[in-house]
C-alpha cells in the first residue's frame, strides 16, 4: 500500500480575546505530522481540546493551516492556488457527528444528494436521478426515503443519506469526525459495518476521529494519540491500546466503558 | 426495605400531529431502594425519556398519562397538587439533564445559581443558605470550590459545568436523583469521573438514583440494578450482573454490538458487527404480539400473538420472553 496522505508539521494558531482583554493565541495543532496508506483507516483519538476536531477540518480544508503542509498524492493542498483546491477538495469529503445539524432540513433526500451531482456536473437529469438511487442502495437506504425530509428520518437513516451525499463525489479520503458518537449502541454498529463495507468494495480511506477508543481499536489499522495539539503516542491500533506507553493513552484506555468491568469505587475528587 | 419510588402499571401516550394517540410507555412498573442506583438502559424511542419526565409530570403539552401510579414515599405523584409537586421537583426529587450548556442561566455566577434552588426550596436567611451553597461546592468541587462559584458557566469546562448541575441536584438533600443522559456529552475520562462523583453522593448522602443511558457499558460497575426498555415496555429488569448474563434476546443482541475491542476476545478487528437488523423507532413496532419480535433472532410463533409478561428466571432478576415461560 502506498501513503495517500502526508500531514508535515501542521500548526494551528486561533487569536481569541482573553479575559482581560487582550489577544491571546491559542495553539489548537503544534506540529503535527503523520501518514495515511491508501485504503487504511487512521483513528485519531484523544480528550476534549486536544485539537483532533481541528486536526479533522484542516484536513478537509475547511480551516486554513497557519503553517505545514497536507499532501495528497503529491500536492501540498495548503499550498495550491484556490482553483486547484477547490478541484481538490471533493477527494476529501467529511462526516459530521449529528447529522440532523449538517443535512438541509428542508430538502428531501433526493435534492441532498442530487447537489453534490450537480456541482460536479457533466451528466444530464435522468442520469442523475439514476445515481441518486444507486446510491441510496449502496447505503441501505430504501429508495422511498427519496422524498423524505431529513427530520423524517431516524439517527442511523440520516447518517446514511450523509455518507450517500459525500459518495456522491467519490472522495478518496472520508474525514468521520465523532460520525458514530451520537448514535445509539445498536445503530452505531450498523453504521460501522456500512463503513467498513463501502472501504472494502470502494477503497476509500478512513481518518476516524473518535473519543470512543473500544470504536477505534475495532475500525483502526493505526491510531493516534493526541494531546494538547501534538501527536503523543501512535502505532498500530492493537499494540497502542493493549500496551499504551505514555500517559494520557493509559488513562483514555482505562476511562473506556466496559460490560465486564469490576465495581467502580467512589471517587472523592 | 421499604422503597421510596414505587412505579405501577405507568402508561404515557403522546399526541402526534394528526390528532392521534402514540403510546410511548405501555406499562412500566419497577421500585427504587433508597440509597439504589438503578440504571435505565434504553435506545432512541424506548421511552426512556418519556420515563424521567413521566415521574416528575413534565411531559410535554402533548403527553399525557393515561394509567398507572408513581409512589413517592407513599404519596401518589399523580394525584398530587401543583404546590404539592413543586416542592417535591427540585426538593425531594431532583433531575440531571444532558446538555449542562442548556440547563444553566448563562449569565449567573455558578454559585448564584446553586443558591437560587436552595433559596427556592428553603425557609433559612441569606447567610444560613449562603453557608449551605459554600458546603455543597466544597463536596462536589473539593479543590477550587470558590473559583468555580465565582465563575460563569461558559468560562467552565463541560465536566465542571455538568458538577454545577449535580450540586443544584444535591443542593435540598433529595432522595431520588432522576438523571437523563448526565454523562453523553462528555468525553470518556471526563465521564468517568462524573460517574465517580455520583457514586460518592450516594455513599456520603444516601441518594438513590435514576440513571438513564443509551451506553450499556457505562452502567457495567456502576448501577446496583438494571433495567431495559424497549418499546415502552421493561423486557429486563435484574442485578447488575444482567450486564454479563442478559437473557432477553434484544439485551443479548444490544450487548453484542459494542465492539470488544482490545483486550477482549469477542469479535476479531474490522470484522462486521453482529447490529440488530432494524429501527427500533416506536412507528416500528407491531400493534400485536412482542414489541421486539419482528427484530428478533429467536422469535416463535407465539411471539406474533400475545405480548409476553416479565417472568421471573432468578432472584430479583425478570424478562419479558416467552422463551422463559414454563
Amino acid at each position: 500500500m502506498q501513503t495517500l496522505i502526508k500531514v508535515e508539521n501542521l500548526v494551528k494558531r486561533y487569536a481569541r480575546r482573553n479575559p482581560a482583554g487582550g489577544q491571546e493565541e491559542l495553539l489548537a495543532l503544534d506540529g503535527v505530522s503523520f501518514e495515511v496508506l491508501a485504503g487504511s483507516t487512521l483513528a485519531v483519538v484523544g480528550e476534549s481540546g486536544s485539537g483532533k476536531s481541528t486536526l479533522a477540518l484542516c484536513l478537509a480544508c475547511l480551516e486554513e493551516a497557519t503553517s505545514g503542509s497536507i499532501w495528497l498524492e503529491g500536492k501540498d493542498i495548503c499550498k495550491v492556488a484556490e482553483k486547484e483546491r477547490r478541484e481538490m477538495r471533493p477527494q476529501i469529503q467529511m462526516i459530521f457527528q449529528d447529522p440532523a445539524n449538517s443535512l438541509n432540513p428542508r430538502w428531501r433526500t433526493l435534492e441532498i444528494v442530487t447537489e453534490p451531482l450537480v456541482l460536479r456536473g457533466g451528466i444530464s437529469r435522468d442520469e442523475m436521478k439514476k445515481q441518486v438511487y444507486a446510491l441510496l442502495g449502496r447505503v441501505g437506504l430504501p429508495a422511498e426515503t427519496a422524498k423524505r425530509l431529513p427530520c423524517e428520518l431516524s439517527g442511523g437513516q440520516r447518517q446514511r443519506l450523509a455518507i450517500a451525499r459525500v459518495l456522491a463525489l467519490e472522495p478518496k479520503v472520508l474525514i468521520l469526525d465523532e460520525a458514530l458518537s451520537a448514535l445509539d449502541c445498536s445503530v452505531q454498529a450498523q453504521i460501522a459495518n456500512l463503513l467498513m463495507e463501502l472501504q472494502g468494495a470502494l477503497g476509500m480511506t478512513y481518518v476516524f476521529i473518535t473519543h470512543d477508543l473500544g470504536m477505534a481499536a475495532h475500525l483502526a489499522d493505526e491510531i493516534v494519540v493526541m494531546n494538547g495539539g501534538r501527536i503523543v503516542e501512535r502505532g498500530r491500533a492493537e499494540e497502542v491500546l493493549r500496551e499504551p506507553r505514555e500517559e494520557i493513552t493509559r488513562r483514555l484506555v482505562a476511562a473506556v466503558p466496559r460490560l465486564t468491568r469490576s465495581p467502580l469505587a467512589p471517587i472523592g475528587r | 426495605m421499604a422503597s421510596v419510588l414505587e412505579v405501577q402499571e405507568l402508561h404515557v401516550s403522546y399526541r402526534d400531529g394528526e390528532g392521534e394517540e402514540r403510546a410511548a410507555l405501555a406499562g412500566v412498573s419497577f421500585d427504587l431502594a433508597p440509597g439504589e442506583i438503578l440504571g435505565v438502559l434504553g435506545e432512541s424511542g424506548s421511552g426512556k425519556s418519556t420515563l424521567a419526565t413521566a415521574l416528575v409530570r413534565l411531559l410535554a403539552v402533548n403527553g399525557q398519562i393515561t394509567r398507572g401510579a408513581v409512589l413517592f414515599e407513599g404519596k401518589n405523584l399523580l394525584r398530587a397538587a401543583p404546590e404539592e409537586l413543586r416542592e417535591i421537583r427540585g426538593g425531594r426529587i431532583s433531575l440531571i439533564f444532558q446538555e449542562p450548556s442548556l440547563a444553566l442561566h448563562p449569565t449567573m455566577r455558578a454559585g448564584e445559581q446553586v443558591y437560587q434552588v436552595l433559596a427556592a426550596h428553603g425557609t433559612s436567611g441569606k447567610s444560613a443558605l449562603r453557608e449551605k451553597t459554600r458546603q455543597i461546592f466544597a463536596m462536589v468541587f473539593p479543590e477550587e470550590a470558590e473559583r468555580i462559584a465565582r465563575s460563569y458557566p461558559h468560562e467552565l469546562s463541560g465536566g465542571q459545568r455538568q458538577r454545577v448541575l449535580i450540586a443544584q441536584a444535591v443542593a435540598c438533600g433529595p432522595s431520588v436523583i432522576l438523571a437523563d443522559e448526565p454523562t453523553a456529552s462528555l468525553d470518556p475520562t471526563t465521564q468517568m469521573e462524573i460517574l465517580g462523583v455520583f457514586r460518592t453522593l450516594r455513599e456520603k448522602l444516601g441518594v438513590a438514583m435514576i440513571f438513564i443511558t443509551h451506553n450499556p457499558a457505562l452502567l457495567a460497575g456502576f448501577a446496583d440494578r438494571v433495567l431495559v426498555l424497549y418499546g415502552g415496555r421493561v423486557v429486563e429488569l435484574g442485578p447488575a450482573k444482567v450486564l454479563g448474563e442478559p437473557r432477553h434476546p434484544y439485551t443479548k443482541a444490544l450487548f453484542q454490538c459494542v465492539p470488544a475491542g482490545f483486550g477482549g476476545n469477542g469479535n476479531a478487528r474490522k470484522a462486521r458487527l453482529p447490529a440488530i437488523a432494524g429501527e427500533s423507532s416506536v412507528s416500528a413496532l407491531p400493534l400485536k404480539g412482542c414489541a421486539y419480535e419482528p427484530r428478533c433472532a429467536e422469535r416463535m410463533d407465539v411471539c406474533r400473538e400475545r405480548e409476553p409478561e416479565l417472568l421471573s428466571v432468578n432472584e430479583g432478576h425478570s424478562v419479558s420472553c416467552f422463551k422463559y415461560e414454563k
